[in-house]
């Protein structure tokens, strides 16, 4: 027999960004179903036994276990109703808001819900997306994979491993490896600066004497059952190996540091608009993507540094989604009006998040959060600035900035608004909001 | 005699570069951008401490590891000696967050705590 559940939020996911997200939809009033595909909620925290989650929301340096607990304990004190070992295997938008249907252990329970909130994190990765070349045997592993198998299952993934890629994950399972008796070869990235924080290079390689090799990569994988070693190679600015620096290194596994994508396959099936630079749904200032109802947060919509911005998203979409849900119902089903004006970053930036600003949506006195990554490496002083309707609104002088390095800022969206509603007289190009890259002040 | 050494600094993902200049047993900070950097810049220099987190064996469970953490750092030195240290240690459920499942590690003053919640397992009904 198929349950039926019928609740105002729906939040697909109990990692950092789901647990936040249930958490503040419930304080807002609404009521929450958790929809969690393990057997625990907490995501691929539980795994992060290292320390560093915490600093920016609580002040402390917390392991990633210790972290989810909090919001874990938040949660159960709230009541929430979390579904564990469910999955969702259709989702749909419907007039009222949307249906899920999932299976969990008593059955089929179908859901439906006024909004929904996309938590579903990222994936890794793997060695068929960055082009290996040469056998397929086993003892290749991404980074997550083998944290995994380590903190978790209390395997060893091999005796000798290289690391390519230079992702904070890849930095971290060097210095686990390594305490657990694994040799670590050395982590060579083809960039030639490390992806990873630099202080997970200090603590995770330096400190181990384990050596970074930059403009370095992998160009081929040697070994039939299992890998009897790789071929690295170094690389030129335009990342093409340079011949004659090939070097054959005997190792029985290859750990791969290379990335993560957003998680986004329930997130197509409802028809949710997907941002090319991030891979993850387009959002606005309350995590609200171009899909009505469908809330999306934390690595789903972009790649974070930090578990603390991915409870930031989790809370702002948890916020709307109840206030969403809650609007629909008072309106008998109507959806709340709204303005989106695209956020226009300029070439200098990977890309900005929110990509979108609902000025039909104000904060009250909130600050929105704003989110973006450089697309080269600034040493010099870079000035970004956020301009709506042709007036500066924020300009910030930073030091230094490198891709891999998120910078957040907080804008007052009734600001924004206001200076649209002032350049609508003037020409239409001027109703836009644009952050722009520049090495001076304009103010 | 002077010496200067150079490190980023680990206390928070901002990751300062630290100078750090040791005159007569006197270390000066600079390049941080808060208190704390001041602190770690200084011990890195004259003897480095970390903190150290792994997991410990789990006995009487369907969960296999348990997430750990020292109370406090210790030289960087004896991370690998503590590591050998904790390799025996097993727990059964149930334990909590902070309880002591090692207490004052290789004599250094610091214990080993939990760092998650095990419970029993849950009963399985016939389903």
């Amino acid at each position: 027999m198929i349950r039926r559940v019928d609740t105002d939020v729906v939040v697909l996911g109990a990692g950092p960004a789901g647990l936040a997200a249930a958490c503040a939809a419930i304080e807002s009033g609404a009521r929450v179903v958790v929809v969690e595909r393990e057997e625990r909620v907490g995501g691929i925290l539980k795994q992060c036994v290292h320390d560093g989650f915490g600093v920016a929301r609580y002040g402390l340096k917390l392991t990633g276990p210790e972290y989810a607990l909090r919001d874990a304990d938040r949660l159960a004190s709230l009541g929430a109703v979390v579904m564990l070992e469910a999955f969702v295997s259709k989702a749909e938008r419907t007039d009222g808001g949307c249906r899920l249907a999932c299976v969990d252990r008593s059955g089929v329970v179908e859901l439906t819900a006024g909004a929904v909130v996309l938590a579903t994190g990222c994936r890794e990765r793997t060695d068929r997306q960055v082009f290996i070349h040469g056998d397929r045997p086993a003892g290749i592993f991404a980074a997550g994979l083998a944290q995994y198998m380590i903190n978790v299952q209390g395997l060893l993934p091999g005796r000798r491993a290289l690391i390519l890629g230079s992702g904070d994950i890849g930095l971290i399972m060097a210095r686990r490896m390594t305490l657990e008796g694994m040799e670590v070869l050395g982590a060579h990235e083809i960039k030639s600066e490390p992806s990873g924080l630099s202080r997970n290079v200090r603590q995770c390689l330096d400190d181990y004497g384990i050596p970074l090799e930059l403009s370095s990569t992998v160009t081929a994988v040697h070994g039939s059952r299992r890998v009897t070693g790789v071929t690295t190679a170094r690389v030129d600015a335009a990342m093409r190996t340079i011949p004659g620096t090939e070097r054959d290194i005997d190792c029985d596994t290859l750990i791969l540091s290379v990335g993560l994508i957003p998680e986004n396959e329930i997130a197509r099936s409802l028809g949710v608009p997907i941002d090319t630079a991030t891979k993850g749904p387009k959002v606005d200032q309350n995590m609200h993507t171009l899909a009505e109802g469908v809330f999306a947060c934390g690595n789903a919509v972009h790649v974070n540094d930090l578990a603390d911005y991915v409870s930031e998203s989790g809370e702002t979409a948890g916020r709307s989604a109840a206030a969403y849900a809650a609007s629909r119902l008072k309106t008998g089903g109507r959806a709340p009006e709204r303005r989106l004006t695209p956020l226009d970053a300029g070439p200098g930036f990977l890309y900005a998040v929110p990509q979108f600003v609902d000025l039909a949506a104000p904060r009250r006195g909130e600050l929105a959060a704003f989110y973006f990554r450089s697309r080269a490496t600034e040493t010099d002083g870079a000035v970004v600035r956020m301009s709506a309707g042709g007036t500066a609104l924020l300009e910030r002088r930073y030091p230094a900035l490198r891709p891999p390095e998120m910078e957040r800022f907080e804008l007052d969206t009734d600001a924004i608004a206001e200076a649209i509603a002032e350049g609508d007289t003037a020409m239409p190009s001027d109703r836009r909001i644009t952050l722009e890259m520049g090495r001076r002040s304009a103010l | 005699m002077i010496e200067l050494k150079e490190f980023t600094c680990i206390e928070c993902p901002r990751g300062c570069r630290l100078a750090v200049r040791i005159d007569s047993g006197v270390a000066t900070v600079s390049g941080n951008s808060c208190p704390k950097g001041v602190a770690w810049g200084a011990q890195e220099a004259v003897a480095p401490m970390r903190g150290l987190t792994t997991t410990v064996r789990i006995e009487g469970s369907s969960r296999r590891r348990l997430p750990v953490r020292a109370s406090g750092d210790m030289p960087l030195s004896r991370l690998l000696d503590a590591m050998a240290a904790i390799d025996p240690v097993v727990v059964r459920p149930p334990v909590r967050r902070g309880d002591v499942v090692l207490a004052d590690l290789l004599g250094l003053g610091v214990d080993l705590v939990a760092t998650d919640d095990l419970e029993a397992d849950a009963e399985r009904g016939a389903e």
